[in-house]
């Protein structure tokens, strides 16, 4: 049973799919020599050598570009974004190209793109943010977030494995501040389905990936005052487990819904229209939305916590409702 | 006419009578299956916009004949010809303008948006976004180096589409990664309405090949066999591990951006400079002149090619429109896509259904 940061089981997971297929390759800004901004591919090029591991120019677009022209050549490619900030960059190949191939002409595009997202590490407007709303309107997509190391290793085996091209979103502040012990051998979380993170009756709380944490410890805090939270961990955000999110809303009647992308247009949107659409008689409460005001990410501490959910706030939350 | 021949090329002082018709043929072929389209588009059955490539027949027909088998290529809007070198079949090509259930897409996209996959020889569907295809084939060719194989990429881009930044970060790459891919830049002069005075400060496109560190070349985008003879080169240097040619095709777009567009800021005096210089009476005289053909057996192909053309729009026309909820497949391989209408107005009718 190995203990892993959940950076070191996204390595595995790729180390290990490559080592079983050779159809899995990596493209990325300094993916190669230096091993990656994060050292997520750290001695993959010694490994794999240089024509499965590829140092690009400074250029998303050809790295999206190329990952998908050799999707449909039969590869499996993984592009790394340096920063998922970057996404941006290469938003066309995405959006016009990836995502609507198969349903245009049937040629399927089963590529992986990772990169690291979040904040909390004073990274400042461009290397903090959470851009998993920007893709959620675009048929075609497959949008993961894991927040725990089991389902970083799984999640990325079902990623590199999905026929589609699938959004892999590592949220940086993780990376190494969690550690797991994981049982040897292949793992795969199924996309598409969410986990009940920890079990209660009282308030539900829907989340995913670094909030995921903030979630369980304002429920801990929330347990020491009687109130019995539901953490339901989505794992993945296209296409979201909704009946999963309606049975944590069926059980409690009242939930919130705690991301770190930005409020207005973000996940937390489609998750209370869900509930409101097919559990409406469910629910004891308005659903509310926990998520960073609608600016960008600032990069000073005072700013950036003012900016970010954490505990106290969620705590806050889950007391208001489970008055209501 | 036969499938389109894919073994090796020769130069083009080699090739064979049968091979000289065979560029006749597509070139026509080109002509013609766009004529049948636009009386489709006057007659309101292409429900979409129709996109000419009056006067650029060669550069597609030309440059897709010096391809091999297993190579690939994606046309751009204006290289229908292409696809039908490559075994495109002008029967596809009638249901798709007319959004028919029997279109390659089944009605989803337009024009020359569609594609394959094939051992043969694939052809990744284009988009409308300009320059996105060149890192996709930049990508597909290398994914076919790591296989072992030697495959070659065949792309082509306008003068406008030179403009994005999918071009630059593409051909860079493509140039860096030593890929086998052969860029044709069609100088047709206009991007919809605009010149190429206002595209780029250097109009000539050749010189990007120097900024890249490729191989460049200029050809007359007119004459089919000197198109011919500078991608067959450009392919055998690529296929040799020596890196991309970005070849600069100097020809005119003789019709507007699409059919709704009279071009009225084309000078009269260039469209008619440049109509002496149409591809097709230019090939027909030339293969007459070297007794390669009669005008009567030039008369014959045509003769030919409308008579097929004819069966095949008919079957077209024919053809069903797409089943409306067919378009909810295919979005994945492995999950459907939910009916727009909600599920409480479903249960709603329902229920009222029962009384």
């Amino acid at each position: 049973m190995p203990v892993l940061t959940y950076l070191e089981a996204i390595r595995l997971a790729m180390l290990e799919e490559m080592e079983k297929d050779e159809r899995v390759f990596i493209l990325g800004e300094d993916v190669g020599i230096y091993g990656g901004a994060f050292r997520v591919t750290a001695g993959f090029l010694e490994k794999f050598g240089e024509g499965r591991v590829i140092d690009t120019p400074v250029s998303e677009t050809a790295i999206v570009g190329a990952a998908v022209g050799a999707a449909l050549m039969g590869m499996r490619p993984i592009a790394e974004m340096q920063f998922i900030d970057f996404i941006a960059c290469c938003f066309n190949q995405l959006v016009n190209y990836a995502a609507k191939s198969r349903f245009r002409w049937g040629g399927g595009v089963p590529i992986v793109v990772r990169g690291p997202c979040g904040g909390g590490v004073h990274g400042g407007p461009f290397h903090s943010q959470n851009p998993e709303a920007f893709f959620m309107n675009v048929p075609g997509l497959k949008i993961v977030a894991p927040g725990t190391a089991a389902d970083a290793k799984g999640l990325m085996t079902a990623a590199i494995r999905d026929p589609d091209p699938v959004i892999y979103l590592e949220h940086k502040f993780l990376y190494r501040r969690i550690k797991e012990d994981l049982p040897e051998g292949e793992m795969v979380v199924p996309i598409g389905k969410a986990r009940i993170a920890r079990p209660g009756k009282d308030v539900s709380i829907v989340t995913y990936a670094a909030m995921l944490h903030v979630a369980l410890e304002a429920a801990e805090a929330a347990a020491r005052d009687g109130i019995e939270v539901e953490v339901l961990d989505l794992r993945t955000l296209l296409p979201l487990d909704e009946e999963a999110i309606l049975a944590t809303a069926a059980k409690t009647g009242k939930v919130i819904v705690l991301h770190e992308a930005t409020r207005t247009g973000g996940p937390g949107g489609e998750v209370a229209a869900l509930i409101s659409e097919r559990a409406f008689e469910y629910l004891d409460s308005p659903v509310v939305r926990m998520a960073p005001p609608d600016t960008p990410v600032p990069y000073s501490p005072p700013l950036e916590d003012y900016f970010l959910p954490n505990a106290e706030k969620v705590g806050k939350a889950i007391r208001a409702l489970y008055e209501y | 006419m036969s499938a389109p021949a894919l073994t090796a090329r020769p130069p083009a002082g080699q090739l064979s009578r049968e091979q000289l018709l065979e560029l006749y043929h597509f070139m026509k072929l080109n002509r013609m299956v766009e004529e049948k389209l636009t009386n489709l588009y006057r007659q309101g059955k292409v429900v979409g916009g129709l996109y000419r490539s009056l006067g650029q027949e060669a550069c597609s027909v030309g440059s897709a004949y010096a391809l091999e088998r297993g190579d690939i290529f994606t046309p751009m809007i204006r290289n229908l010809g292409a696809i039908f070198v490559r075994g495109g079949k002008p029967r596809d090509v009638f249901a798709q303008y007319m959004a028919k259930a029997s279109g390659p897409t089944r009605g989803r996209d337009l024009n020359v948006h569609f594609g394959w996959l094939s051992e043969d020889g694939s052809m990744p569907s284009v988009i409308s976004m300009l320059g996105d295809m060149i890192p996709i084939l930049t990508g597909a060719v290398i994914a076919e180096r790591m296989k072992g194989r030697k495959t070659v990429a065949l792309n082509w881009i306008g003068d406008g589409g030179t403009s994005t930044g999918a071009f630059h970060e593409g051909f860079n790459l493509a140039c860096v990664q030593k890929a086998p891919l052969v860029l044709i830049v069609e100088n047709n002069k206009y991007a919809y309405s605009t010149p190429t005075s206002k595209q780029t400060a250097n109009t000539r496109f050749v010189d990007r090949a120097a900024a890249y560190g490729c191989f460049g070349e200029q050809v007359d985008g007119n004459d089919v066999l000197a198109v011919y003879e500078a991608t067959r080169r450009a392919i055998e240097r690529a296929r040799a591990g020596r890196g991309p040619t970005l070849i600069e095709a100097d020809t005119m777009r003789m019709r507007g951006h699409a059919e709704h567009d009279d071009m009225k800021y084309v000078p009269q005096s260039m469209l008619e400079q440049w109509a002496a210089r149409d591809p097709i009476p230019r090939y027909e005289k030339r293969l007459i002149a070297a007794h390669v053909a009669t005008q009567e057996e030039l008369d014959q192909v045509v003769a030919r090619i409308d008579a097929a053309l004819q069966e095949d729009l008919a079957a077209a026309e024919a053809s069903p429109m797409p089943d409306p909820e067919s378009g909810l497949d295919g979005v994945y391989a492995d999950r459907s896509v939910a009916p727009p209408t909600p599920l409480l107005v479903v249960e709603w009718e329902s229920r009222k259904g029962r009384g």
